[in-house]
């Protein structure tokens, strides 16, 4: 049932990969704005980086978010996906591990690249990558509350930004200060281990309040 | 099997029925029938687990639905308005996803068979969204023929269909009856189904 929903999903994601591309583009081309707009300070760019990325990568998922239940709730298969004898928690971890394949992964590959734009140094890049490679699939968890409270809502995708982003900031926090801690010479090792310890967390709670969250929200 | 006690239903602040008793027992064909929203689709609802009566209770097998979740759901099949096709995935991919979301896993040519019975054979590997509405239809319908549950729930499952597909429908739905399952339907349509036991339940 697991891997059915995951197969299902990337299934999905591979005939329409508009859906896919759209989140990437969006990522790179806000990463590359701001070293067009501030101009080639590197220093500037170089303190600005972690920060950029790590906002990008939420507001890219975040773009996702909408699709993650709306498609199945409107044409019945989120019905039978509640009426499964398997526990809907797997089911709403399969989703989530399915949208991190397909909107976090290609942002983690992406970001080593764009850094460069900031002349970031190797090692930093390394780090940040790792932070996201860490981060990323707790904004997929995270999301999927958000995503099954305003399922059905009109104007749910505001509302899904006002519910989400609050939640990802000890995310932001912690993935840019790992890369800061990084260029200022101490050590990071302790904001990746936040950031496990929310992936942990939020392996175990999101999944349970997302998949009470779409029974109320299919009443 | 199934059983419905004093059931009730509220939606806002107006009431569609109440007191609703029931018991369908193996083999039985119990249609839900009353004009439009009068509460058909809610009790159906309610019959698989999807939304909670405002009173009462459901059995089946004797111990009240929301004890057993999914011990129960592994018994139940529900096909309600909505197709649940995908119209990206071809119609064999369709089958095989819905049905192993449910809890059955089939092979390739057990979908093949069951959708050249059906009357899609040949159209496997079409996308869905090139399917009319009847033919969608189909395919949700499909799953009844791969599903090994005793109770089905199915709403309005006649829609959209030409004649003989309501005529195979029929013969399913017979066949269901006669190995001892119990069947929950409503339908605007006229269809005469041969069963051992029948009941009709009228909402006002």
């Amino acid at each position: 049932m697991f891997i059915w929903i995951i197969k299902r999903d990337l299934l999905l994601a591979v005939r329409r990969q508009s859906d896919v591309l759209v989140t990437l583009f969006f990522f790179i081309i806000v990463v590359s704005l701001f070293p067009l707009s501030v101009g080639p300070e590197m220093n500037l760019l170089r303190t600005m980086a972690p920060g950029v990325v790590w906002v990008a990568a939420l507001l890219a998922s975040m773009l996702s978010l909408g699709r993650m239940f709306s498609n199945d709730y409107l044409d019945g298969t989120l019905e039978q996906m509640l009426l499964s004898p398997q526990s809907l928690s797997i089911l709403v971890l399969g989703k989530a591990f399915a949208h991190w394949l397909v909107s976090g992964v290609p942002l983690v590959l992406m970001a080593p690249v764009l850094g460069i734009q900031y002349d970031l140094p190797a090692d930093a890049l390394f780090v940040l990558t790792g932070a996201l490679l860490l981060g990323t699939p707790v904004l997929s968890l995270i999301g999927a509350i958000g995503a099954a409270l305003t399922l059905g809502l009109r104007g749910g995708g505001v509302l899904v930004s006002l519910l989400v982003l609050p939640l990802y900031i000890p995310v932001l926090i912690f993935g840019a200060g790992a890369v800061e801690a990084n260029m200022a010479g101490i050590a990071f090792d302790a904001h990746l281990s936040l950031i496990g310890a929310f992936l942990l967390a939020s392996l175990v709670f999101a999944p349970w309040a997302a998949a009470s969250s779409l029974r109320v929200s299919l009443e | 099997m199934l059983q419905g006690i004093n059931l009730a239903c509220v939606r806002g602040d107006r009431e569609l029925f109440r007191e609703i008793n029931f018991s369908v027992e193996a083999g039985c064909l119990m249609q839900v029938s009353g004009p439009n929203g009068s509460g058909k689709t809610s009790l159906l609802r309610m019959l698989c687990g999807l939304s909670n009566p405002a009173a009462g209770e459901i059995r089946w097998r004797n111990t009240p639905i929301r004890e057993l979740e999914g011990e129960y759901y592994a018994d139940m099949t529900y096909i309600g308005h909505l197709s649940g096709t995908k119209d990206d995935l071809t119609v064999s991919e369709n089958l095989r996803i819905s049905s192993a979301l449910t809890g059955v896993e089939i092979s390739v040519s057990q979908a093949t068979e069951a959708l050249n019975f059906i009357g899609l054979g040949g159209r496997d590997h079409l996308p869905a969204k090139v399917l009319s509405q009847g033919q969608r239809r189909r395919v949700a319908l499909a799953r009844l023929l791969v599903c090994k549950t005793a109770l089905w729930i199915l709403d309005e499952p006649l829609v959209a269909l030409d004649v003989t597909a309501v005529q195979m429908i029929k013969e399913i739905l017979e066949r269901h009856l006669q190995q001892g399952g119990v069947i929950v339907m409503t339908t605007h349509q006229e269809i005469d189904i041969t069963a051992s036991s029948k009941m009709q339940l009228h909402l006002a």
